[in-house]
């Protein structure tokens, strides 16, 4: 476990290298000159001049980039220049909301997720899995921001649970924090609910037709204990896998429900921060995405090796 | 009153009727062997007496244990029965285990799903039936995973946790049909044992009538869902009846008629191959390992020769022959045919490889089911220079005709044939570009005794047709006997004996070959002259 850990953990570490130069060279090099591209067409060149010096762009690209590596190692993301204030700051009060809302909209897709298509494989065939493989479907297709503007329509507007949108900030306490993230989450979470429904589902099935379910069931097991006590744990590789790409997704993804409930979330940023040519602060918003995404594979792979004995030799 | 009685048990699944009529006995400390091809109902009959059926299965008649009729329990009555007064033992001791869970874990689970005992008590007793099962836990620990033992070792985990609460009945449904002969041997005097010494009944299913001849006390041979023949092992060899039974009993012990014309000259050589293989360091910083799967081996084919390559499972023939194709290059030594090095530097030599092919022991995993028959039987034919296509259309038909189908047949797919055929297709795959050798990597291992003898016929014939050489890889003895001239023995990456075939059989000389001759099961003398 020690040495899969410690190999795992040296390709975590080589693929943010890799990330950081390929990102590095997307934004700074290729297309041109950074400062007026961020400036437009119609700069001054007094103006350009002075970007170009607070950029660093009159520095070799080597130490350009070991200045820009240096920095976010020491959480120096540099300034942005549309707000004038330090990006990690920015980036902070955003991640403030959108983690939160991930986390939040994860665990709702798992609880969801998980008894539904346990649920489903245990009725395989049965009119109840018939009906959840078509709620899913639904599920899957609906747009979430249509479903999201339902939702405001019906909890926020008619039956005032909740507010239509924006977020009351950490300050103002937990419960009602959490309140303005509620339906924001519920949309994000259906369509992942979904889909997560549907691979726990079949990856039970396989799971309940191997060998050793029929081997269980000699043993005197009933279809259900063989269900929960042996396939279950066995169908969870598949569901791991698509639970990391969903989080992956969810952290940046939620750009449009953002818009829909006015969060001030990481999406929202890197949209404004495109608009507004910002080059600092998409390119660290980005760098920030890249990080979360490799190390949430990294967590998976653990969670695998968790599960599996198998993968723990390796 | 019999332990088991079945009485006139039919069975239809959807409707579709696959036991007819089924009455078997069977006493408490005996053995019932249950023989059969694939398809006659012999698993079924054992899954009915579990209550193990597909959905939409209708069983109808009785099956009496003990004087209690199984098939008007209810499901939850079943799952008391089930561990505690039958026990099943299954096939593929490979995927027979939860792979997640320790075996002892797993053991115990039998004993604590049937009765109330604390963990402690249930882990002894599981270690306890461990040892009945000759797998004890102060060699094997219980902390093991499934992953960490071999295939014999499971298949004991798997009897461990059928009899670990003594149970009466015993169902084993092909134990040993995939594990290698030594182990075969192993396992059937264990499950021999179990049931002198505990006085459980025992149904032993197998396709392999030495297995069966060898150890039950009474006799069925079933064939489409009926028992077409029953009686005591010792007369029912030389009393049967049946016209399927004798069959079954002739295509057993079939040898095919080979003309003998055996070249002087060599047409594989082989000479001092080593192929290693280098395995993952144990600590982080540790040295790499390396196994040795091939350790310097040398033979000569003979053109016209038919030669057998026989060994248990990790002996390195695999390895062996994936070197003589050229599909991996070899650390040292050399691999010749008729002279012509198989790898040149580091490719392998495409002249030589078409004149040599093929045949894998799965008719179902070595074809592309997407594809039509003409177009699989056609693929080699990338080995050669461009060819019309009217002329590969009658090598097809030539091919397809020669191992017995019809040149029609190009136009079906692969899951439109039984296994025999789609053996037969590989056979005509490896026929097309017209080679001098044909490897055949346990090539009838997957079939029934009587197609296995029309494969074996046609495998003879082609080679009289033709002048074909045959390289024959195999863990079957019995097999390798029938078809090859000479034999080799391989054991841990050396070839430990060689001879004439007759003459390595009846006079081992080396204590391997010794014993694996021993282990293979073999039919009554009496039945086999």
């Amino acid at each position: 476990m020690l040495r899969f850990t410690l190999t795992r953990l040296l390709s975590l570490c080589l693929s943010l290298a890799v990330a950081s130069v390929v990102i590095f060279a997307a934004i700074e090099v290729l297309p041109g000159d950074p400062a007026s591209i961020m400036l437009g067409v119609n700069a001054q060149p007094d103006t350009l001049a002075a970007l170009r010096a607070e950029l660093g762009l009159d520095q070799p690209m080597a130490a350009r980039y070991l200045d820009w590596i240096g920095g976010l190692l020491q959480g120096d993301f540099g300034i942005s220049y549309t707000y004038r204030t330090p990006v990690v700051e920015m980036i902070g009060d955003r991640l403030a909301v959108s983690l939160p809302l991930a986390l939040f909209s994860l665990a709702l897709t798992v609880v969801i997720a998980f008894p539904v298509g346990i649920w489903a494989a245990a009725r395989r065939g049965s009119v109840a899995d018939v009906a959840i493989m078509g709620l899913t479907q639904l599920g899957v297709a609906i747009p979430n921001f249509w479903f999201a503007m339902l939702m405001v329509l019906v909890f926020a507007i008619n039956l005032q649970w909740f507010s239509a949108g924006g977020f009351a900030g950490w300050d103002a306490g937990l419960f009602p924090a959490l309140k303005s993230l509620t339906l924001p989450a519920i949309a994000l979470a259906l369509p992942q609910a979904s889909i997560l429904a549907r691979v726990m589902r079949s990856a039970l099935l396989d799971t309940l037709s191997e060998d050793f379910i029929r081997t269980a069931r000699a043993k005197g097991l009933s279809r259900r204990e063989a269900l929960w006590r042996h396939a279950l744990r066995n169908a969870l590789i598949p569901v791991l896998t698509i639970i990391g790409m969903q989080f992956s997704f969810l952290l940046a993804g939620g750009i449009i429900i953002e818009n829909v409930f006015y969060l001030p979330g990481l999406g929202r940023l890197i949209f404004q921060a495109i608009s507004a040519r910002d080059l600092i602060v998409v390119e660290s918003v980005v760098m920030l995405l890249v990080f979360a995404v490799i190390v949430v594979n990294f967590l998976v792979e653990l969670a695998y090796a968790a599960v599996d004995p198998r993968l723990r030799a390796r | 009153m019999s332990l088991l009685d079945v009485r006139n048990l039919s069975l239809a699944i959807h409707g579709t009727p696959i036991l007819h009529d089924v009455s078997l006995t069977l006493e408490a400390g005996r053995i019932l062997g249950v023989i059969g091809e694939s398809g006659s109902g012999k698993s079924m009959t054992a899954f009915s007496t579990m209550q193990l059926l597909p959905q939409g299965a209708e069983p109808t008649g009785q099956i009496l244990l003990d004087g209690q009729d199984i098939l008007t329990r209810t499901e939850r009555d079943m799952c008391s029965v089930r561990g505690r007064e039958i026990g099943m033992v299954f096939q593929e001791p490979m995927t027979a285990l939860n792979p997640l869970k320790r075996i002892g874990d797993q053991v115990a689970e039998t004993i604590t799903q049937h009765e109330r005992v604390p963990r402690r008590a249930a882990m002894e007793r599981a270690a306890d039936a461990l040892r009945r099962a000759e797998l004890p836990p102060e060699k094997f620990p219980m902390s093991r995973f499934p992953h960490e033992l071999s295939g014999g070792q499971r298949q004991r985990v798997v009897i461990a946790m059928a009899i670990a609460l003594r149970p009466r009945l015993l169902i084993a449904d092909e134990p040993t049909t995939a594990l290698d002969v030594t182990t075969q041997a192993q396992i059937l005097a264990l499950l021999k044992k179990l049931v002198r010494e505990e006085g459980m009944g025992l149904m032993m299913i197998s396709h392999d009538l030495a297995v069966v001849a060898d150890m039950a006390d009474e006799i069925a041979i079933m064939q489409k869902g009926r028992v077409v023949e029953t009686g005591p092992a010792e007369t029912l060899f030389c009393e049967m009846r049946h016209p399927y039974s004798k069959a079954l009993l002739a295509a057993s012990t079939h040898a095919p008629e080979r003309g003998s014309e055996v070249a002087e000259t060599p047409l594989l050589e082989v000479r001092k191959v080593r192929r290693s293989y280098a395995l993952p360091a144990k600590t982080p910083f540790g040295a790499r390992r390396e196994i040795e799967a091939v350790k310097g081996v040398s033979f000569t084919l003979k053109r016209g020769e038919s030669l057998g390559l026989v060994g248990e499972s990790g002996c390195g023939k695999s390895t062996l022959t994936r070197a003589i194709l050229g599909l991996e290059e070899v650390q040292s030594g050399e691999i010749a045919l008729a002279g012509a090095p198989v790898f040149t530097g580091h490719k392998p030599n495409p002249e030589v490889r078409r004149k040599m092919q093929v045949v894998f022991q799965d008719p179902y995993g070595s074809f592309n089911p997407r594809h039509r028959v003409a177009r699989l039987v056609a693929e080699p034919f990338h080995l050669l220079p461009d060819t019309p296509r009217a002329e590969r259309d009658s090598a097809v038909a030539e091919a397809l005709e020669a191992v017995g189908l019809s040149a029609a047949d190009g136009a079906k797919y692969i899951h439109e044939f039984s296994g025999g055929q789609r053996q037969r297709i590989a056979i005509a795959r490896a026929l097309i570009t017209r080679p001098e050798l044909i490897l055949l990597d346990e090539a009838v291992s997957a079939l029934d005794v009587q197609v296995r003898a029309q494969i074996l016929d046609l495998l003879a014939d082609l080679s009289d047709r033709f002048g074909l050489s045959y390289l024959f890889i195999s863990h079957d003895l019995s097999v390798v006997r029938s078809i090859t001239d000479r034999v080799l023995v391989m054991k841990s990456g050396e070839i430990v004996e060689e001879g004439p075939t007759e003459q390595v059989f009846d006079s081992p000389q080396h204590p391997y070959t010794q014993a694996l001759v021993a282990a293979a099961p073999v039919l009554p003398d009496d039945v086999a002259a």
